[in-house]
């Protein structure tokens, strides 16, 4: 199958008047539709610099990044991407926070209005349509924001730690439910995150980046014997220790 | 509503008391002020020709409502002060855009808008006169003079302080910085221009009243010069108490204004 996503030897450094730093150095890999990447690496490793260069917030100064075979700049396919907060304005109501991709794109169409009300519907937020972000709870508020970013049809959805900000508790049950949207909506994703359970728990394929500047330091292959897995399940399978141990011995022995 | 515990009871009960002891003490302050103003012009321990009294005050305010030459001057500096405050608004909203759409603008212009800022502009008036005569359109630019630059630089400092990653969510889901601006800039500054045209609203009336002190035959500034030349105290302190009144109720205008949108969003 044809990769959806592939980096060759992408290298990035950001430059402040007090010098250069490099953040990312010789960076290839390849991603296949409908699968789950996940990104781990201690913090300041350049995860978040990663999602930036493949969203194309950035641009690489080194290397190449393309989608479904075409560079970047041409490619025809979409990308998502869900930040660190959900920033949901509260000057919106829920409903119009989950169109504004479409508004801003000009995409307000029928059809696509009708898919936003349907996932509302189907993520248990239609009795919210009309509230205000700040009457929802951390967990409702992360799939308003995912729902915001899936509207727009990506090909790819690009994560940056979408569960950092919540309390340990939500934080799993989110993560449950955030999975199951993406693998219902058979979207391809790639997340950063440093939670290393996490990153096991949803991943099909997993890479470990060292410390500043990052490189790939292992690319682990995920699986977990189980018909439809879910992040919870996975936490208690017997493999799970083992990759755990895995890479946190790979996180810490050259990190 | 649920039916309030008696502890809660007891605790509304005091506050509202608080509340209307606050109020009373206001106002017994104000009635004090003008018994004592009174009296001591009655019993000669100041001199009411210079000093006036509450009762010369009401009237000149009465003999000056029967020819109703005190609602044109009140109109007029109320007028002046109203356009002044729109155009400030308009103009400082339209600087700020400009400066925060580019970063080199505002580098560059930085430096002299601080300056601008810190001039005392009552300096400027005698200037003003002169380039554009006397006439309401000087008076309304002076207004506008004391309030401009301090609101361009208030709004577009309330720009920058916009969250970058809520700008950054707007490049992700396709947006270019027009959109930006539009949907996050814009109206995550409401409650800044708020607070920034309650500042403005006095500021103009500040101006205003300079203006008129030196190139005006009509409005409230007019008055107090011209009270002050022909010795009639009893004018002045008049307009002050008017414009007292004005001021205080253009506050408090733009203060409901805040609390509806508070209270309401937009």
């Amino acid at each position: 199958m044809n990769p959806l996503l592939k980096l060759s030897h992408v290298s990035f450094s950001y430059h402040t008047a007090e010098g250069e730093t490099p953040a990312l150095s010789d960076i290839s890999f390849s991603l296949e539709p409908g699968r789950f990447l996940a990104v781990v690496g201690p913090s300041g490793c350049g995860k978040s610099t990663l999602l930036s260069l493949i969203s194309g917030l950035l641009t690489p100064e080194e290397g190449s990044i393309s989608l479904s075979g075409l560079p970047l700049k041409e490619a025809r396919a979409s990308i998502g991407y869900m930040l660190q907060r959900d920033h949901l304005f509260e000057w919106r109501t829920v409903y119009s926070n989950v169109v504004l991709g479409l508004e801003i794109q000009n995409k307000m169409t029928p059809e696509r209005l009708k898919k936003a009300d349907e996932m509302l519907e189907t993520y248990g937020l239609s009795g919210f349509r009309n509230a205000r972000p700040s009457q929802l709870s951390g967990g409702m508020r992360q799939r308003a924001a995912l729902i915001r970013t899936l509207v727009l049809e990506p090909d790819l959805l690009l994560l940056d730690e979408p569960f950092s900000a919540l309390d340990y508790q939500t934080r799993l049950s989110v993560c449950d439910d955030i999975y199951e949207i993406i693998k219902k909506e058979e979207k391809t994703a790639v997340l950063v995150t440093h939670d290393l359970s996490e990153a096991i728990s949803v991943a099909d394929q997993i890479l470990v980046l060292s410390r500043r500047p990052g490189r790939i330091q292992k690319e682990v292959p995920i699986h977990f014997d189980m018909e439809h897995r879910t992040p919870m399940q996975t936490r208690s399978a017997p493999e799970f220790q083992e990759y755990f141990n895995l890479i946190w011995k790979e996180l810490n022995t050259h990190g | 509503m649920a039916e309030l515990s008696s502890a809660q009871q007891r605790f509304m009960k005091k506050r509202r008391q608080k509340l209307r002891t606050v109020t009373l003490v206001r106002i017994l302050i104000f009635l004090a002020f003008l018994v004592i103003w009174e009296a001591s012009a009655r019993l000669h321990l100041i001199d009411a020709f210079i000093f006036s009294s509450p009762s010369r005050v009401t009237e000149t305010f009465l003999s000056m409502t029967a020819d109703g030459s005190i609602f044109r001057h009140t109109a007029i500096t109320l007028f002046e002060t109203l356009v002044s405050f729109l155009l400030v608004f308009a103009v400082s909203l339209l600087a700020a855009v400009l400066l925060w759409m580019s970063k080199p603008l505002s580098q560059i212009l930085e430096p002299y808008l601080v300056v601008l800022n810190s001039l005392p502009k009552s300096a400027l008036a005698p200037l003003l006169i002169v380039w554009l005569g006397a006439n309401m359109r000087t008076i309304i630019v002076a207004g506008m003079s004391v309030a401009l630059f301090g609101s361009i630089l208030t709004i577009y400092t309330g720009f920058l302080g916009a969250d970058p990653e809520k700008a950054k969510l707007i490049y992700t889901l396709g947006g270019r910085k027009k959109d930006v601006l539009s949907k996050v800039i814009l109206p995550g500054s409401i409650p800044i221009f708020l607070s920034t045209m309650k500042v403005n609203i006095g500021l103009c009336l500040v101006g205003v009243i300079i203006g008129e002190f030196i190139g005006s035959r009509e409005g409230l500034g007019y008055l107090i010069i011209y009270g002050s030349q022909v010795f009639q105290l009893d004018m002045v302190l008049m307009s002050i108490v008017i414009l007292c009144v004005l001021a205080m109720g253009l506050y408090q205008l733009l203060g409901l204004a805040e609390r509806l949108y508070r209270k309401k969003g937009l």
